[in-house]
């Protein structure tokens, strides 16, 4: 590959991966068998579509199995949302191209609840930083952090430098967090992740929980992976008697002794919700996105909304899958939610929208409330001031116009 | 000037290079923190909120979440609004990834913390291949 014998886009691809792995000393490479990337104009902006367009030019070709994560465009709304036409035909292209590299365009970032499920111990190169920290948590299969153009590389050679969570020394757990508290909502485990993530900062730092009195659903164990990743930049965490790799405590922490100890208590929890301010009162903007809701959670929200009606003036956004918004439609939950004004947006996130800062000065929104701690924190670089609150909450904020 | 400060990183890639010093308190992603059409920093409350970071040599302690990194770095570098290198406490492998493939220089880990011993605005020499920070010009 490295003489160039498979082409000019693949020697450059094992190129960037050596490079990688040098950084980090790895021995070898090892095979993967699912890659998951990001891709899109909004994050790769003119450069990397070049880059890509280059590629597909080249004949570049993908040797595995590439599904794409959210976009920054649903083609539907792009002009409601007030979205720029001239990047949304740059986004089609860079569909095309992808395509033709043999990728297949799923658009979500929930990949692991609606398009592949993989098996413990499987080694994977995917993106996103939810659907890793899924993978090796809940799944016990083997993937680093891999950013679009590393996960591009790892699908055109078939391979990923061997560092980080494909070694059994970084997959033990680092520090012990014990929950003393049941966690009742998805805003509840995203707090708990807020507290865990921020104190932990590191891409290395590996959280064991214990004293989970309940066994979560999958979408808590989402929310919680989602915003761990996200303020504490994890790709791994146990939780004794849930996940494969923690049968025990002793197991998670692989028989080491704990660099820290933390407790999550209910006044720390109420803590992180009382801690939000609102600067001008305002509560015009709600999101149910960042990760993209599950068909489960699109029936909670159905239930929620049924019957009523989002407050004049305020926007509720709802971002899914394709998929997920098929079943939903079959199922008659998207349409309760869009008689009560709610805006489903399909393979996106909010956000990664594309114009979002403008989106935000045009309508006058100062803050975002959320129950997706998430998309709390990934959201402030549009100057957006986040609020984090229950999902019922949300629902109430955004059908009565009082902030609570 | 007596010899330069020194400081030892642990891990390092890209070309070497001289730049105007600065030292944040908190961590960084080119998502959450920064407008990546001007190059300035923009999330509310960060520690350099309006610091322009385009030509500077970037001391960071650690690295932010999101896996957009990988390709932000190559985008603001094609706008010429690019660091001329990131110099982290502690970083993830989407930083890495990212830096690589913009051929921009990276460092994790230091000897000494540089907040404890560079200025903002100090020049500094980055050697990935040596591995080392100096100081060469205090302001």
């Amino acid at each position: 590959m490295l003489r160039g014998e498979r082409g000019e886009p693949v020697r450059r691809a094992l190129e960037l991966q050596l490079e990688v792995g040098k950084f980090y000393g790895a021995r070898r490479f090892v095979p993967v068998s699912n890659v998951h990337m990001m891709g899109d104009i909004e994050v790769m902006g003119d450069g990397g579509l070049d880059h890509l367009c280059r590629l597909a030019q080249a004949g570049a070709r993908c040797r595995v199995p590439v599904t794409t994560n959210a976009r920054c465009f649903d083609f539907a709304h792009v002009e409601r949302l007030g979205q720029d036409a001239g990047e949304a035909a740059k986004e089609r292209q860079l569909i095309g191209y992808l395509r033709r590299m043999n990728v297949v365009t799923t658009d979500t970032c929930i990949n692991y609840q609606t398009v592949y499920q993989p098996h413990f111990g499987e080694r994977l190169a995917w993106g996103d930083t939810g659907t890793v920290i899924w993978a090796n948590s809940v799944c016990g299969a083997r993937s680093n952090f891999e950013s679009g153009p590393a996960a591009m590389a790892a699908a055109m050679t078939g391979r990923v430098p061997e560092y980080g969570f494909h070694l059994d020394g970084h997959r033990r757990g680092t520090f012990v967090v014990e929950v003393t508290t049941e966690l009742k909502d998805y805003a509840e485990w995203g707090a708990m992740a807020k507290l865990v993530g921020e104190s932990h900062q590191s891409y290395f730092a590996v959280p064991v929980f214990t004293g989970v009195k309940r066994a979560p659903t999958a979408d808590e164990l989402k929310h919680l992976g989602a915003a761990l990743a996200s303020y504490g930049s994890m790709a791994m965490y146990h939780m004794v008697g849930v996940t494969p790799e923690a049968p025990t405590l002793r197991a998670a922490l692989g028989e080491r002794r704990p660099n820290g100890r933390m407790r999550i208590t209910r006044a720390a929890i109420e803590r992180v919700f009382a801690g939000y301010g609102n600067p001008d009162n305002s509560c015009n903007f709600v999101v149910f996105s960042g990760p993209q809701q599950s068909l489960l959670e699109m029936k909670q929200l159905a239930d929620l909304f049924d019957g009523r009606r989002v407050h004049p003036g305020t926007t509720v956004m709802v971002t899914t899958a394709n998929g997920v918004l098929s079943a939903a439609r079959a199922l008659g939950y998207a349409q309760k939610l869009e008689a009560a004004g709610v805006t489903i947006l399909e393979g996106v996130c909010v956000y990664i929208l594309q114009n979002l800062t403008r989106m935000r000065a045009a309508n006058g929104w100062t803050n975002m409330i959320s129950n997706s701690a998430k998309i709390v924190n990934t959201i402030t670089a549009h100057k957006f001031n986040t609020i984090l609150r229950r999902t019922r909450d949300c629902v109430e904020i955004a059908c009565s116009g009082a902030y609570r | 000037m007596k010899k330069p400060l020194t400081i030892r990183v642990k891990r390092a890639f890209g070309p070497v290079v001289e730049g105007e010093a600065v030292v944040s308190d908190e961590g960084f992603s080119p998502r959450y923190d920064l407008d990546r059409w001007s190059g300035v920093i923009t999330k509310r409350g960060h520690n350099l909120e309006g610091v322009n970071i385009r030509d500077k040599v970037l001391f960071f302690p650690t690295a932010k979440g999101g896996i957009a990194a990988g390709w932000a770095f190559y985008d603001i570098k094609a706008k010429g609004i690019a660091p001329k290198a990131l110099v982290f406490g502690v970083t993830n492998p989407v930083m890495v990834q990212g830096a690589v493939f913009a051929n921009l220089t990276i460092t994790e880990g230091w000897s000494r913390d540089p907040r404890a011993c560079v200025g903002n605005g100090d020049i500094v020499r980055v050697d990935p291949a040596a591995k080392t920070i100096k100081v060469l010009k205090r302001v």
